[in-house]
C-alpha cells in the first residue's frame, strides 16, 4: 500500500514537471484500455477462426478448379481483396439500412443493426478471402510424391485431403498466416470508426474527453505493439515446432570435427 | 416461405432490385459524379505521392538494413519492426493530431512560427509514405540480396564508382526482383488510402459517405466506392504486369 502510493506520487510528479504525457491519466484509465484490448482481441480472433473455417473448403475448391465454383470463389476473393476493409465495413453497417427488406427482416434487430456484428461479419469475409488464396497456393504446391504415396496406400480422396494434403498445406501456409493474423489485427482498428470501443476507440475516447493529442493514441499504440509481439512470438514457436524440418541445421562449432592435419 | 422469414419485404411494391429502382440509383450516382470524380482524384494523388515517398523511405531503409555499420543496421530493423507492429490508422491519428500539437508546442516554445494547421492531405501522405516505406524496405532488401554479389564485385573491378554500380547494375535488377512484392505493396497502399477519410480528408470515401448520408442511400454510394477501388486495383494490376514483362526480358520463366 505504502509502495503503491509512492509510485503514484512519483508518477504524478513526473507527469506534472518533466513529461509531455500525463501518465496519471493513462494509469487511471488503464482498465478501460484493457477492456478495449479485449474487444480488439475478440473481434480479431473470432474473425480469424470463422474466416479460417470458411476458407478451407473454398481453398480446396479453388485448388482443384471445380468448374463453376472456382470462378465464383475467385470473384468473391478478388472483390474482397481489391477493396478497402473500411468501405466493406461501411457498406454493411451504414449501407444495409437502405433496404426496407433488410430493416424488416428477422436479422435486423439482433444482428445487422449492431456495429459489433457488422464489423465481425465484414472482418470474417475479408480474412476468409485472403486466407482462401494463400491456402489454395499451399494446397497446390503439395509435392506430387506425397499424393502418389497416399494413393498407393489406397486412401480415398477425402482421407487423402484430411490426412496428407491439408496438414502439409497448413504447415506450408504458416509463415503467410502469421502475416494474415497481424494484418487482421491491424484491420480491427476499423471497429473504432463505427462507434465500437476497441483499443483505438478507447484511445480516441480518452483524447476527445480530456482534449489531448498524444496520450490515448500512444497508449493504444503500445498495447498494439505488445499484442503483435506476443503473436510473433507464438508464430516463431509454432514455426519451430511444425516447420523445424525446414530450418537450416545449426552445428555447434565446438562439436565440429577437427580438420585432419 | 421467404416472406415468412422476413427475408422478403412485406410490402410487395418495393422489391430490392426492381429495374426501375436500379436506374434511379444509377441516376443518383450520375448526379453526384462531380464529387465522386473529385474524391477519386484526391485518392489517386494521395496514393501516388505516398508511393513516391515510400520508395524513398524504402531505399534508405533497405540500405540501412544492409549497412556494414551495426548501429545503422539496428536503426533500420527498428524502423521496419515498429511499423509492422502498429496499425496504420493509429499511426495516422498520432501523426495528424499529435504532430499538429507537437508542431504548435515547438512553435510556441521557440517563437519561430504561430498557430499551424496540419493539412489532412499532408498528414496522410507522410503517414502512408512512412508506413509503406518500411514494407518497401523489406522488398528492396530482399531484391538487393537476390543480386549475385559477384556482379557488384565485377562492376567495382572494372572501375565503376558507387553511383554507377547502383544505376547500372543494382537498380535494373533490383526492379526485376522487387516487382512482385512492390505490386503487392502498391495494392495494399491503395486500399489504405481509404483510412484517410477517418481523419477528415475529402477523399473518395468521405465524399461518397456524405453524399450517401444526405440521400439516405449509403449502400448505393458505398457500393460505387467499392467498384471504383476495384477498377483502380484492376488497372494497376494490368499496368504492373506489363512492367514486369518489360523488366523480365531475357529472364527464363518457369
Amino acid at each position: 500500500m505504502e509502495n503503491e502510493r509512492s509510485f503514484l506520487e512519483y508518477l504524478r510528479d513526473f507527469s506534472e514537471t518533466s513529461s509531455p504525457l500525463d501518465f496519471v491519466l493513462i494509469y487511471d484509465n488503464l482498465g478501460k484500455f484493457f477492456e478495449g484490448a479485449l474487444v480488439t482481441l475478440q473481434l480479431t480472433f473470432l474473425a480469424l477462426f470463422i474466416g479460417g473455417l470458411i476458407a478451407i473448403p473454398l481453398a480446396i475448391a479453388r485448388a482443384y478448379r471445380k468448374p463453376g465454383l472456382n470462378q465464383v470463389i475467385w470473384g468473391y476473393t478478388y472483390a474482397f481483396r481489391g477493396t478497402p476493409l473500411l468501405v466493406q465495413t461501411y457498406l454493411l453497417y451504414f449501407g444495409l439500412g437502405q433496404f426496407e427488406a433488410v430493416r424488416t427482416s428477422f436479422l435486423w434487430d439482433p444482428i445487422l443493426s449492431d456495429p459489433w456484428w457488422c464489423v465481425l461479419i465484414a472482418f470474417t469475409l475479408n480474412t476468409a478471402a485472403y486466407t482462401t488464396e494463400f491456402l489454395r497456393g499451399a494446397i497446390e504446391t503439395t509435392p506430387k510424391g506425397e499424393i502418389e504415396a497416399a494413393k498407393a496406400c489406397g486412401m480415398s480422396p477425402l482421407t487423402r485431403m484430411r490426412l496428407v494434403e491439408l496438414p502439409s498445406a497448413f504447415r506450408r501456409a504458416l509463415p503467410a498466416y502469421s502475416n494474415e493474423v497481424i494484418f487482421t489485427l491491424h484491420g480491427s482498428v476499423i471497429a473504432s470508426t463505427v462507434t465500437l470501443q476497441d483499443l483505438l476507440g478507447v484511445g480516441r475516447w480518452l483524447n476527445g474527453r480530456y482534449y489531448l493529442a498524444y496520450e490515448g493514441f500512444v497508449t493504444a499504440m503500445l498495447f498494439y505493439m505488445a499484442i503483435v509481439f506476443l503473436i510473433s512470438l507464438g508464430f516463431k514457436y509454432a514455426e519451430r515446432r511444425y516447420l523445424g524440418h525446414l530450418q537450416p541445421r545449426e552445428v555447434d562449432p565446438s562439436e565440429r570435427a577437427p580438420i585432419a592435419a | 416461405m421467404l416472406s415468412q422469414w422476413g427475408l422478403v419485404s412485406q410490402a410487395p411494391a418495393a422489391p430490392v432490385l426492381d429495374p426501375q429502382d436500379w436506374t434511379r440509383l444509377m441516376d443518383l450516382i450520375f448526379e453526384y459524379r462531380q464529387i465522386l470524380i473529385e474524391g477519386t482524384m484526391v485518392t489517386i494523388s494521395l496514393a501516388i505521392l505516398s508511393l513516391v515517398l515510400s520508395v524513398l523511405f524504402g531505399l534508405v531503409g533497405a540500405f540501412a538494413k544492409l549497412s556494414p555499420s551495426r548501429g545503422i543496421r539496428r536503426m533500420g530493423n527498428l524502423y521496419t519492426t515498429f511499423i509492422r507492429s502498429v496499425p496504420e490508422l493509429v499511426l495516422m491519428m498520432l501523426i495528424f493530431y499529435g504532430g499538429q500539437a507537437m508542431l504548435n508546442d515547438i512553435g510556441q516554445a521557440t517563437g519561430l512560427w504561430g498557430y499551424l494547421d496540419v493539412n489532412q492531405f499532408i498528414a496522410g501522405v507522410l503517414t502512408l509514405g512512412f508506413i509503406f516505406g518500411a514494407y518497401m524496405a523489406e522488398t528492396f532488401r530482399g531484391a538487393i540480396l537476390a543480386i549475385p554479389s559477384g556482379q557488384i564485385e565485377a562492376a567495382k573491378s572494372v572501375g565503376m564508382n558507387p553511383r554507377q554500380v547502383f544505376a547500372l547494375v543494382t537498380w535494373p535488377q533490383m526492379v526485376r526482383y522487387a516487382l512482385p512484392s512492390f505490386t503487392n505493396n502498391w495494392l495494399v497502399l491503395v486500399k489504405a488510402t481509404a483510412l484517410v477519410s477517418v481523419i477528415g480528408l475529402h477523399d473518395l470515401v468521405w465524399n461518397a459517405f456524405s453524399a450517401g448520408r444526405s440521400n439516405h442511400k449509403l449502400f448505393t454510394f458505398m457500393f460505387a466506392v467499392l467498384v471504383i477501388y476495384l477498377i483502380i486495383t484492376a488497372i494497376s494490376d494490368l499496368v504492373l504486369r506489363w512492367v514486369d514483362r518489360k523488366y523480365s526480358v531475357g529472364e527464363r520463366r518457369a
